[in-house]
């Protein structure tokens, strides 16, 4: 039974990874989780210089899910690659850096400092709902998307997967704007922008007043944006959103995900990741599918 | 890196303290001998559409029957999840999480307002010193019994129907009472008033934060607290509640 997959040259030992900025660097996690038996490790978006992100609160629950607006705080590079790159190069897995900026020099200059360390690929967020400047700001616009990834393609080392934002009108429109810039290959869907409000106190529940709403009742709409994008495109697709067991992981492979990533479930479940990692293996024996590959965009 | 463990607990007993207050007693195993005072656990809801644990401070520890009480307030649909589970059911737990207070050997406020009142009493029975338990509620008492076994209380209530009308800070001015330390856990107002009186009175002080969690083992940042100095992990001025504490020297935090 083979359930390695192929994500722009990199070879992953199963398609399962971890969604940015649920699991850290893995540190926190590896007591859990085995980080050997995971496809890869998408870290926490590391930025130029270190972030504060936004006040508190910061995360608030809704029904099947929840909000966050962390603002990407973030240590910044230096720190990160002295103390985050060393540590999950103890682990037999794939190291993904998730890359975050204001401006598009600020993701770049992120981008040439990873160029000659031990990182696998990239992945750039660019929808990020809870930063003002860059983040989703990038995200909502074809013509900024195309540019960005054609401008941070110049200067990588690795391969580029750029991560979309559900906040838009067409999501296709989005993905072939990004592989028109030259992506590797695409990460979605990043969080859907969200409000939730404390009637007795009649405030805003978080500090940033809007959230990015992430969880089991956000996997539909995850699970249709990555049948259109996979229709829309040639590059493989990473497929994420409210992902919680293996039967969900699944659904996003047959949507046409090559790989998936866990965010949210890890909260819920410490364990979750390697249990997709079992658990899609459990699939594959029951219906005798040798290839997971054989699984990837097969809803008919 | 500190223990941890993921338990299926099994609930021992569960009791009402007064209104809206419960406590239930967990068979944790293992847990229970790695555990200590100012110390949470993670506890999972049972209904899907509920994806966070509930952080709620550890109240008391039984090493010997390895089990934990947990003594918290209904708020939500998820602690009221709990609040309607009986003796015999289960409850996933993850713990022990934070770092738990660190214990001087000096006369001691142990300070409690409302929900913060139980973890005091853990780090009642783990203190061998003379101790000042000083307890905010409310209105109706609770715990009062477990407390008075462990030292002098002095009790405040906001609508004065016991003790000192008022805060925690108006009971220690009533009966005169100094101390070398200070422990305390309750709103951040309370705390943001007590960092002030220790620093006046030359009293070393230990605050126990709470901000809404996610993870609770560090991973999400989202429970953070502004610290005054830069934080070692996070390289800025945040730290984790769920990891370098909840527990902080009150210097070491920044109240807004």
């Amino acid at each position: 039974m083979n359930m390695k997959v192929d994500l722009c040259g990199v070879t992953l030992k199963n398609p399962v990874m971890t969604a940015s900025g649920t699991f850290g660097s893995g540190e926190e996690y590896s007591q859990f989780v085995d980080l050997n038996k995971l496809g890869a490790v998408v870290t926490k978006g590391v930025a130029n210089v270190p972030w504060e992100g936004n006040p508190t609160p910061r995360v608030a629950e809704v029904y099947g899910g929840m909000l966050n607006a962390i603002g990407l705080q973030n240590p910044g590079i230096d720190l990160f690659l002295k103390r985050d790159i060393p540590f999950l190069k103890q682990f037999d897995t794939k190291i993904i850096v998730n890359v975050c900026g204001h401006t598009t020099e600020e993701y770049v200059e992120v981008v040439e400092r990873l160029a000659h360390e031990p990182v696998d690929m990239l992945e750039i967020n660019i929808s990020c709902p809870n930063v003002r400047e860059g983040g989703i700001a990038f995200g909502q616009d074809p013509k900024m998307v195309e540019e960005i990834t054609r401008e941070i393609k110049k200067y990588a080392a690795q391969p580029v997967i750029m991560k979309l934002s559900p906040n838009v009108t067409d999501i296709a429109e989005m993905a072939k704007a990004a592989e028109a810039g030259g992506a590797d290959a695409l990460s979605l869907i990043n969080t859907l922008t969200g409000m939730k409000i404390d009637i007795d106190r009649r405030r805003f529940v978080l500090a940033n007043k809007t959230g990015g709403m992430s969880g089991p009742a956000v996997h539909p709409v995850a699970v249709r944006m990555v049948y259109q994008a996979a229709q829309a495109v040639q590059i493989p697709i990473i497929g994420m959103g409210g992902i919680m067991n293996a039967e969900d992981a699944i659904e996003m492979i047959l949507a046409g995900a090559t790989a998936i990533s866990v965010g949210t479930a890890n909260f819920t479940n410490p364990k979750a990741t390697e249990e997709i990692v079992d658990g899609i293996a459990a699939y594959m024996e029951k219906y005798q599918v040798n290839d997971i590959r054989e699984l990837v965009g097969a809803v008919h | 890196m500190q223990i941890k463990f993921e338990k299926t607990a099994d609930i021992i007993n569960q009791d009402k303290l007064a209104e809206g207050i419960y406590s239930m007693w967990l068979s944790v195993g293992e847990m229970a001998s790695y555990a200590k005072a100012g110390q949470f656990l993670s506890v999972y809801s049972r209904d899907g559409s509920r994806i966070l644990p509930r952080p709620i401070s550890i109240c008391e520890i039984d090493r010997e029957k390895n089990a934990i009480r947990l003594v918290y307030r209904v708020v939500g649909k998820g602690t009221a999840e709990f609040s309607a589970m009986e003796a015999g059911m289960q409850l996933k737990v993850l713990g022990p999480l934070g770092n738990g207070f660190t214990k001087r050997d000096k006369k001691a406020f142990l300070i409690g307002g409302g929900i913060g009142i139980p973890p005091m009493l853990q780090l009642a029975r783990e203190l061998d010193c003379e101790k000042q338990m000083v307890l905010g509620f409310r209105d109706e008492l609770f715990l009062m019994e477990e407390f008075e076994k462990q030292g002098a209380v002095y009790v405040a209530t906001e609508d004065g129907s016991a003790g000192t009308k008022g805060n925690v800070l108006d009971a220690i001015r009533e009966h005169g009472l100094t101390a070398d330390v200070m422990y305390a856990c309750g709103p951040a107002p309370m705390l943001k008033a007590l960092k002030a009186y220790a620093a006046e009175h030359g009293i070393e002080c230990w605050i126990s934060m709470e901000e809404r969690m996610a993870c609770g083992v560090g991973a999400c940042l989202a429970c953070v607290c502004r610290s005054s100095e830069k934080d070692d992990h996070s390289n800025v001025n945040y730290k984790r509640i769920c990891k370098e504490g909840p527990v902080f020297l009150a210097e070491e935090v920044r109240f807004e």
